[in-house]
């Protein structure tokens, strides 16, 4: 199956609100596909429609092959870490993974391999009111892996996590993504999705503004198309990226002066941001 | 059958740790249990606190238990998360069900010692507190279930839970009172408790516990259809 996740046409209306306006995307398998707009832009809607929480207005959703509607088939190969973390707060780490260890049938030592994979075996007797909010992350995502799903629906898994934390996720999700599982992330983390996603789409007020690599998506809009270049005495030089420059930046690496060189194709947030108007925030 | 004994579990250890509901399991046993030893009044009918302790019982316990429960659940989104990973509606409510019913049925066998019931009469006390109960479960459940959120559900459960835990008590020094309260089934459960020493119950009695819980049943549909578990 080239395909994990096949959306044709998708719209949305909540009454007169159209939420999801005609929303075409192809998720290879295995790959980490991230969804970025701003919030109220739909990305948790379209979660939920692939989910199997809600059915959308019109159009087709085929998840390995087959309809998003049918939960009982797909839920057993999914995984899913939303916002809201949905954990026991009276209950231990360990007992909110066990309960899902008989849930999911799986051995219930499970747990506890988790446990010690997102780095909380430690801490695996704490009740998750005591946690600070990567720990819940962190134990959200096990719980999300406990069945060693086809499929991980993770939605803003690093929202107003400090850097060294999210770096744990991040490393989570690489390593979800090695076992070979597909992953569906929604971020309005730029730098996230740049790091993590193989293709990306920018979500605007219901509609796919625009897809691809995260580098080849910024490099369409390289109008600029130059490079910077700052010097050891702290002069910034700016030239065109073409065989005019090579000749100027060969005399300044030659002459030792360089201390960084840039290109200026645009970050992400820069293009939401023309093509949108808006930021992400 | 599996997932169901699994949350039943994992109610059990949460619940020892939730004060909240788990001193609406205790709280009238443990009174009826004092009260009984310690306050004996000259003409005072027998069992008097068990009995009016347990038809107060009844009308609280079960219902703010089950309401609490899946409002927090369902405002923590740990109901949505337990339906995504494969749980069934039918599933969770039966381990919700049967832990309330089981932890309830807990303490009614407290109140009925403490009230001196034994044998066949503490049998009958028993099945009456069962099945009044069950009509207190449907009710909660369907308040949990149309309730967005934990204070949604509570405000909505408290006057219901004072008027199905008090009037019985009400009824007994009111004639108007106890003319209204017949027609609900925590004062026919209390009615029914306290004739337990020749117990033939009245079709009056059956009736209104039956048509009580059918309306619970209808409430719970309907609260199910409009906004569903998760």
């Amino acid at each position: 199956m080239e395909y994990t996740v096949e959306m044709r046409h998708i719209v949305q209306r909540f009454g007169e609100k159209e939420v999801l306006r005609g929303i075409d995307l192809k998720i290879h398998e295995g790959e980490i596909f991230g969804l970025l707009g701003p919030s109220g832009a739909g990305k948790t809607t379209l979660i939920k429609i692939l989910t199997g929480q809600l059915r959308q207005t019109a159009g087709e959703v085929q998840i390995f092959g087959k309809n998003a509607g049918n939960r009982k088939e797909n839920l057993s190969k999914m995984g899913m870490m939303m916002d809201n973390f949905g954990l026991y707060e009276r209950l231990s780490c360990y007992d909110n993974l066990k309960l899902f260890t008989r849930i999911y049938d799986v051995p219930e030592k499970r747990a506890d391999e988790i446990l010690r994979r997102v780095g909380l075996y430690e801490d695996r007797k704490l009740p998750v009111m005591k946690l600070s909010k990567g720990m819940r992350s962190r134990l959200s995502l096990a719980r999300a892996v406990m069945n060693e799903p086809r499929i991980l629906f993770l939605d803003e898994p690093a929202s107003g996590l400090d850097p060294a934390t999210a770096a744990e996720i991040h490393k989570l999700v690489q390593e979800e993504k090695s076992r070979g599982a597909t992953i569906f992330l929604t971020t309005h983390n730029m730098e996230e999705a740049h790091k993590l996603c193989d293709h990306v789409a920018l979500l605007h007020e219901g509609v796919i503004m625009e897809y691809g690599q995260p580098g080849e998506v910024c490099c369409r809009y390289n109008h600029q198309n130059k490079l910077l270049l700052r010097l050891l005495n702290g002069k910034m030089v700016e030239m065109s990226n073409n065989r005019t420059s090579a000749e100027k930046v060969k005399e300044y690496l030659e002459q030792e002066m360089v201390e960084t060189i840039h290109s200026t194709e645009p970050s992400l947030e820069t293009v939401f941001m023309e093509l949108t108007g808006r930021g992400l925030e | 059958m599996k997932n169901s004994a699994a949350i039943f579990e994992k109610q059990i250890k949460d619940t020892l740790k939730n004060k909240e509901i788990l001193i609406q399991f205790i709280m009238f046993p443990i009174l009826a249990l004092i009260m009984e030893k310690a306050i004996k009044i000259e003409g005072m009918p027998p069992h008097f606190f068990a009995n009016m302790f347990s038809a107060m019982y009844v009308g609280m316990a079960p219902l703010v238990s089950i309401a609490a429960v899946i409002a927090e659940e369902k405002e923590k989104n740990t109901l949505r998360v337990l339906m995504m990973s494969g749980v069934k509606p039918w599933e969770y409510l039966l381990a919700m069900g049967s832990y309330i019913w089981s932890f309830c049925m807990a303490g009614a066998l407290v109140l009925g010692m403490a009230g001196g019931y034994r044998g066949r009469e503490l049998m009958i006390f028993l099945l009456i507190m069962a099945a009044g109960i069950l009509a207190s479960l449907l009710i909660g459940a369907a308040i949990g279930t149309a309730s967005r959120n934990q204070m949604m559900a509570t405000s909505v459960t408290v006057p219901v839970m004072l008027v199905f835990s008090f009037l019985p008590m009400l009824a007994e020094f009111n004639e108007t009172i106890s003319k209204v309260a017949g027609a609900v089934y925590s004062r026919q459960i209390g009615l029914l408790i306290g004739n337990i020493g020749d117990f033939s119950p009245k079709f009056e009695n059956i009736f209104v516990i039956g048509v009580n819980m059918l309306a619970a049943l209808v409430f719970f549909g309907w609260a199910y259809k409009k906004s569903g578990l998760a």
